[in-house]
């Protein structure tokens, strides 16, 4: 029996929201590309209401322009008519996927690893970083790299090889206590979250976080071995998945004895906060997940809510830039928190970045399936870092970091030679007052 | 949401069909059109490339419509000319085989013009955006038509220099689609419309020929002013392929100011004040309270939301001039009662409010799921009399309708908040609209002030225009276009 239509059963006026009036043309960074309707945020939603309305069949095509879509929903940010975007692209890869509309083992298999393994299973995504953090410092990668190993993958792989994230010499576990209180006392209780790509490349972030809460007077609890938050499954049409993970990271923390629930990744924040949504169905889970929603913030969210102590010390830079997460500065609407907390270091200058809110092209794992655009949206960010001449750049998201990071090593002179993020920025700010 | 409009709206009730399938029907059952078939689309494919002839379902279903949502039609190709050539070559093509063409640039069209017949061919030029020169000697800028309209207000600011016009869609919509439409914006004030910057116009016919109107001169008597023609043609007469325009200087100082009024007369008022005080403001907008909480929603920039109306004015020119203007406007606007009245700090806030009014019509659209528009304009010295009336119709009828627009130039927008799907609801509504046009007229004015009439406000142009007129403009379009094939039945129909 062929299953209901995920489109058709998605509360019509969603669809009837977008009134086609164009305003959001200008900020979505495929339509500028190609210049044609159909990779339009106005056009995506029209194909999408064509197969509500029983004009369109679910078909390759259909599929291949919902993958073309970044999900960077800048085109939510400029839509006046207040068209949630975000849940019609869920909707949409989740309808693709149940058509199978893709068929080809080899995407069917790794996607299958992918989400329904490695990311459904918190010890096994570490397993496989501490036998890539053996494999890159016994230097083994550089053997294999030189051996042409990698020519015996197939090509889109192997192409993925050198952007492989360098794995952290510890995860967030070894270097954060499940529970951390500041010396003296004490304001709120949160919660940490500690991502999954974020522990296992930039862990050292995590404790920085926790550093500069502390620094703030916030008690830290941060549970062990913690789940992907499932926005990876959400983005990629595996809704079930997405909301049995969500059902785990609410199971993680005593919601009752925490003010709020930190994220420090751009990308997990904006999935993070609408788990209310995703398990609305859900008799055992909605009313929790409400209380969860209203609980998680983003780290410089919760920084200027609790009016953050400004640093008397610097951090030993004098220039930053600063690149939006799409899904921090679109998704989460939180746009002015992360400068306020550069510009609150002293002696540091936030030079503006062109463009700052166009998506650089990582995208979830955008740079993955779509190579080609996700290269141009690059070069494209790059080319605008090179304008500011700023020395550094701060990021709030993983996979912005990792991307832009690539990017500029292998562009050869660029006055930017450092990524990082602003919490790391203000922890060696107040880490630099006591020396 | 659904914008409907009036005129079609009472077709769209009564025959549930869509006017531009009924035409095309008619038209092809006289055989006197066809429609895209593999041929045609092998030779377009020849004449251009295959990747710029699109005619796969999920290519073309997004170019059904403009920013009219419930006009809806499939057309059979869409192509992406780069050349004036390229297009020429594509009229010509569709000329022989008798297939009807819809121009198209941007699609954020608000009366339905670039919406396509069943089957036919849209010519859509957003790929011809090269902006050609900027003439500072002579102040003039040369751009293929699909260049952005904000794009060429940049490249001009770039020297100095400025492109008036504005319209609220200014960031998306194209150079060719405002000439088409002779749109209007927040400066018409003091700066008039697109119409008064059109020096030059590169046009192709309907029967393909290209040929230039116009040239550079400020002076130029030679034969009949024919650009003048294709302004606000809305696709009907020629494809606009290139457009000289005139610029100015860019004026050195620019000041805006927010005034708020617990009513609408005050506003109106104080607007009467300030010409009377021989001040010609660049801007004159206002948004009344319905319209300012949907902008603020959107925005979210500090709006009052418990205000009557929100007047926004903007002086530009000479520093010196603009303090002692803006001084002046202000002080009008208290003593004809405004509650508050403040000035943006910089310009960089003053632009965040003249954008926010721009997103006007868009905002309203969060309220009901169907957002009805509308573009009458009267006579400045009726404007009050106009809102007033607007207000009490709405009363009367028992309808939600928030109404912004250019206080400055007589033109309103009283939106209807609606829902499609209740009938009897749609019903007063429609009986609504009638009032309005009926009063718009009554008083002199035009039922469409910018948007043009494309197919929504066919029903209307005759009574507005008169027979004269009305059938003066036909046999224009019947020399031009004797096969009717350049964008058939906006405006009106060809046949009676
Ligand atoms: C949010 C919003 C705000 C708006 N604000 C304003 C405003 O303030 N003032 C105003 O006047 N309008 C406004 N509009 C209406 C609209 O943007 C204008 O009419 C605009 O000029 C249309 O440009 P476009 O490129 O989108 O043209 P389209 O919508 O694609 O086409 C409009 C008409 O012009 C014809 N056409 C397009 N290009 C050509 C060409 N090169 N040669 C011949 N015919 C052509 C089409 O066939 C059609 O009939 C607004 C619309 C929106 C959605
Ligand atoms: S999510 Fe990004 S790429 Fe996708 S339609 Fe919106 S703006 Fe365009
Ligand atoms: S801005 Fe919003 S309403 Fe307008 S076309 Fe885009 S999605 Fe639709």
């Amino acid at each position: 029996m062929p299953q209901a239509l995920l489109l058709q059963s998605l509360d019509y006026s969603v669809l009837q929201q977008c009134m086609h009036c164009g305003m959001c043309l200008p900020t979505c960074p495929t339509y500028v590309e190609t210049k044609m309707e159909k990779n339009s945020p106005r056009g995506r939603i029209a194909l999408l209401r064509a197969v509500a309305d029983g004009d369109l069949e679910v078909s390759k095509a259909l599929s291949d322009e919902m993958y073309y879509c970044l999900g960077c929903l800048a085109c939510q940010t400029a839509c006046p008519a207040g068209v949630n975007y975000a849940e019609l692209f869920e909707t949409a890869r989740a309808e693709v996927e149940q058509a199978n509309v893709n068929d080809g083992m080899q995407r069917g298999f790794w996607r299958w690893i992918t989400l329904n393994v490695i990311f459904m299973h918190p010890w096994l995504l570490r397993l496989i970083g501490r036998v890539l953090r053996m494999y890159q410092s016994t230097g083994l990668d550089k053997l294999m790299r030189k051996l042409r190993f990698f020519g015996l993958m197939p090509r889109s792989l192997a192409k993925l090889e050198p952007q492989t994230p360098q794995i952290a010499a510890q995860f967030s576990d070894d270097i954060i206590l499940p529970q951390e209180s500041p010396i003296a006392g004490q304001g709120s209780r949160v919660g940490l979250l500690t991502g999954c790509i974020q522990d296992l490349a930039f862990s050292n972030i995590n404790r920085d976080t926790v550093d500069v809460l502390i620094a703030n007077g916030c008690e830290v609890i941060t549970p062990r071995s913690q789940s992907c938050c499932g926005s990876l499954h959400a983005h990629n049409g595996e809704l079930e998945l997405a909301r049995e993970l969500a059902r785990r990271q609410i199971d993680s923390f005593d919601l009752d004895s925490l003010d709020a629930i930190i994220t420090n990744a751009g990308g997990c924040g904006s999935h993070l906060k609408t788990y209310g949504h995703l398990l609305h169905d859900d008799p055992l889970y909605a009313a929790k997940a409400k209380v969860w929603d209203s609980k998680v913030k983003d780290i410089h969210e919760w920084l200027v809510q609790i009016r953050f102590r400004k640093p008397t010390a610097g951090a030993g830079v004098s220039e930053v830039t600063y690149h939006e997460s799409c899904h921090l500065c679109h998704g989460q609407k939180v746009v002015s928190q992360p400068r306020q907390v550069l510009a609150s270091i002293p002696g540091l200058v936030l030079k503006e970045l062109p463009e700052s809110n166009w998506c650089c092209g990582s995208a979830g794992i955008y740079n993955i399936t779509q190579p080609e655009q996700s290269q141009k949206l690059l070069d494209r960010k790059v080319a605008n870092l090179k304008l500011t001449k700023a020395p550094i750049v701060a990021t709030s998201n993983p996979g912005c970091h990792l991307q832009i990071a690539n990017g500029l090593r292998s562009c050869g002179d660029h006055p930017c030679q450092e990524v990082t993020q602003p919490v790391t920025l203000l922890a060696r700010a107040y880490r630099s007052e006591r020396s | 949401m659904g914008v409907k409009r009036m005129g079609w709206l009472k077709f769209m009730t009564n025959n549930q069909t869509q006017p531009s399938l009924t035409l095309y029907n008619e038209l092809a059952r006289m055989r006197l059109v066809n429609t895209v078939d593999a041929n045609f689309i092998q030779s377009l494919q020849a004449l251009l490339s295959p990747e710029r002839v699109l005619t796969s379902v999920e290519d073309i279903i997004p170019y059904g419509f403009d920013g009219t949502a419930v006009l809806k039609q499939r057309p059979g190709a869409v192509v992406f000319p780069l050349t004036s050539e390229e297009v020429a070559d594509c009229v010509r093509l569709a000329c022989k085989r008798s297939v009807p063409v819809v121009t198209r640039g941007s699609g954020t069209g608000l009366s339905g013009g670039s919406v396509p017949l069943a089957g036919c061919l849209v010519i859509c030029l957003v790929k011809m955006d090269k902006l050609i020169e900027v003439d500072e000697k002579n102040l003039t800028l040369r751009a293929q038509s699909g260049v952005i309209t904000k794009e060429i207000d940049d490249a001009a600011a770039k020297v100095g220099l400025f492109y008036p016009p504005d319209p609220g869609s200014m960031k998306i919509s194209t150079i060719g689609g405002n000439v088409a439409e002779n749109s209007g914006g927040l400066r018409g004030l003091k700066y008039g419309v697109t119409r008064d910057y059109v020096m030059g116009l590169e046009v192709v016919l309907p029967d393909g020929t290209l040929t230039f109107l116009g040239n550079k001169c400020v002076k130029d008597v030679a034969g009949y002013s024919m650009k003048d023609l294709f302004i606000g043609s809305e696709g009907t007469l020629g494809i606009i392929t290139e457009v000289i325009l005139k610029v100015l200087p860019r004026p050195k100082a620019r000041k805006t100011m927010l005034a708020l009024y617990d009513s609408m007369d005050a506003a109106a008022k104080t607007i009467s004040a300030i010409i009377a005080a021989k001040i010609i403001p660049c801007t004159l907008e206002f948004l009344d309270r319905v319209t300012v909480q949907c902008v603020e929603d959107y925005a979210k920039i500090g709006l009052p939301t418990d205000v009557e109306a929100l007047v926004l004015m903007e002086t530009d020119g000479h520093p010196v001039v603009v303090e002692e203007e803006a001084a002046q406007m202000m002080a009008l606007a208290k003593a004809n009662g405004a509650r508050d009245v403040r000035a943006a700090a910089d310009e960089a806030e003053g632009a965040k409010l003249a954008a926010a009014r721009r997103n006007a019509f868009s905002a309203l659209a969060r309220v009901r799921p169907t957002t009805i528009l509308e573009d009458v304009t009267v006579p400045r010295s009726e404007l009050a009399t106009m809102v007033a009336f607007i207000d009490s119709v709405a009363k009367k009828h028992k309808l939600q309708i928030g109404t912004f627009g250019h206080l400055g130039d007589g033109n309103l927008h009283p939106t209807f908040l609606t829902n499609e799907l209740d009938h009897e609801e749609m019903h007063r509504v429609e009986v609504a609209l009638e009032e309005i046009v009926e009063e718009t007229i009554r008083l002199g004015g035009t039922v469409t002030g910018e948007h043009g009439v494309g197919l929504a406000k066919k029903a209307f142009l005759k009574r507005q225009l008169g027979e004269g007129s009305y059938e003066l403009m036909r046999s224009i379009k019947q020399a031009l276009d004797p096969q009717g094939l350049l964008n058939p039945g906006k405006i009106f129909d060809l046949r009676n």
